[in-house]
């Protein structure tokens, strides 16, 4: 198994050398991507505050980076990489299928409940 | 990779554990069911979270006001750099953790008991920081009065800057005390009592004319400010309580909500990461004695590797979901 290890990155653009200084060249990018989600979240940039499908757009931004970061994890340090065909996409699709699931429901809901109290003659504050 | 399981004489036969589906060990297979589950569990948790920051868009406390503390460096309006810092130290430890798995692969015993320690270290020093973070939130830092619909109000002074109750209310001496299950009656107690009374912080809002009060409501991504005539009204009018800090039933940045599914979030995010350490430690010392060396597999710290990697991949998505969303 220590010598299965596929080690390109990034679909071949880099290539490692050595398991090891393939989870260094992964910590890089992590630490990359962190740090850009951080300096967004503190200066919050004027012109990405704009509103995109239901959100600003940098809250966009943020759960792209996050699932990106999320998929090295996976492919690289759970070793997702170098296990077979099958056995990523029962993992990766069951949980996508059912997060996706969940959340369109309970989000569509709250913003349901929202438009209620925002729009009806229904009120939460005495 | 070989499997651990105890000798039954059926081994490499399709029903005595042999057949490795989808080339995975047996053990390799449970920990990745175990963590789609735990998964879901985690998404349910955050998915709640994003129902009620739905329902509540308007008025939901923002994150960057609530977490700007950083250890040793007191007074400092600083968001996100602490939480940054528990991100790296989480991503390092899986990355030690990574090497432990490499290491054992190509059976260095002593690489992997060095690796093993550094993840350790990461996980105490991860939990160790999500106390301090729980403990600085529940003691809050600058108080706010409740109403009796439930909604918070802050104060603010004319220049936009934060007021803390102590900046402008007096304590006077006070008749009541907290009651203790020590005098009057056993099976009745009652929580610490802020600093102030609601009739101290009126007389303070009296006597400062340059404070005003800020309400949950957002318009245009900012709190809402109210004017000092309304200030005043709504104090007197809607105040009942005085907060200090979050707990599970009150909370000084706005919407209770907000408090329980952080405790109860980072809380059992929290809890993985310690039961993780648990495991690691026991991984470490079975390393150390030699048990995987005898075994000729180091697969249990792969399994455990996952595990750790996993708390990891949660920790991404509360960091989004709480402190940057």
């Amino acid at each position: 198994m220590a010598d299965a290890h596929k080690l390109e990155i990034l679909r071949g653009l880099i290539k490692f050398k050595s398991n090891v200084t393939k989870i260094w060249g992964v910590l890089i990018l992590l630490t990359i991507v962190t740090g850009v989600e951080v300096a967004l979240g503190i200066y919050k940039p004027e012109n990405l505050l704009a509103p995109f499908l239901g959100m600003k757009l940098l809250n966009w931004i943020f759960i792209i980076l996050t699932l990106v970061k999320a998929y090295y994890i996976t492919w690289d340090f759970m070793h997702m990489r170098d296990e077979t065909k099958w056995l990523r996409r029962f993992v990766v699709w069951t949980a996508v299928f059912l997060i996706c699931y969940l959340l369109f429901i309970l989000l569509q809901e709250g913003g349901y409940v929202e438009s209620v109290y925002a729009t009806e003659y229904v009120k939460r504050d005495f | 990779m070989d499997t651990t399981a105890v000798s039954t004489g059926t081994e490499g036969k399709t029903w005595g554990g042999g057949n490795q589906p989808m080339k995975a060990s047996y053990g390799k297979m449970m920990m990745w069911f175990f963590i789609v589950s735990d998964a879901l569990t985690f998404s349910g948790f955050l998915a709640a979270y994003g129902f009620s920051r739905f329902k509540y868009i308007d008025s939901w406390p923002i994150a960057d006001e609530v977490f700007t503390h950083v250890p040793f460096l007191h007074g400092q309006e600083l968001p996100m750099i602490y939480v940054a810092f528990m991100t790296f130290i989480l991503i390092m430890s899986s990355v030690t953790m990574v090497l432990a798995v490499d290491a054992g692969h190509h059976m260095k015993k002593n690489k992997v008991i060095i690796y093993l320690f550094l993840t350790i270290i990461g996980g105490l020093i991860f939990v160790g920081s999500q106390a301090w973070e729980w403990a600085t939130f529940i003691k809050g830092d600058y108080g706010a009065i409740q109403t009796k619909g439930g909604n918070i109000l802050q104060f603010i002074d004319t220049d936009g800057h934060r007021v803390a109750l102590g900046d402008f209310v007096v304590a006077e001496s006070k008749d009541r005390s907290q009651h203790m299950e020590t005098n009057g009656i056993w099976f009745l107690e009652e929580g610490s009592l802020p600093s102030y009374t609601l009739e101290e912080v009126v007389s303070g809002l009296e006597s400062h004319p340059n404070v005003l009060v800020r309400t949950q409501n957002i318009i245009e991504g900012e709190k809402e400010i109210l004017s000092r005539v309304e200030s005043l009204r709504q104090i007197k009018e809607n105040g009942v309580s005085v907060v200090e800090g979050a707990n599970l039933k009150v909370n000084e940045y706005g919407s209770p909500l907000f408090a329980d599914f952080f405790f109860f979030i980072t809380g059992f995010h929290g809890f993985h990461v310690f039961s993780g350490v648990i495991f690691n430690l026991i991984i470490f010392f079975n390393v150390i004695i030699g048990t995987y060396e005898r075994r000729k597999s180091y697969e249990m710290v792969e399994k455990v590797g996952l595990y750790w990697h996993f708390v990891d991949l949660v920790w991404v998505f509360v960091f989004t979901f709480f402190y940057l969303v």
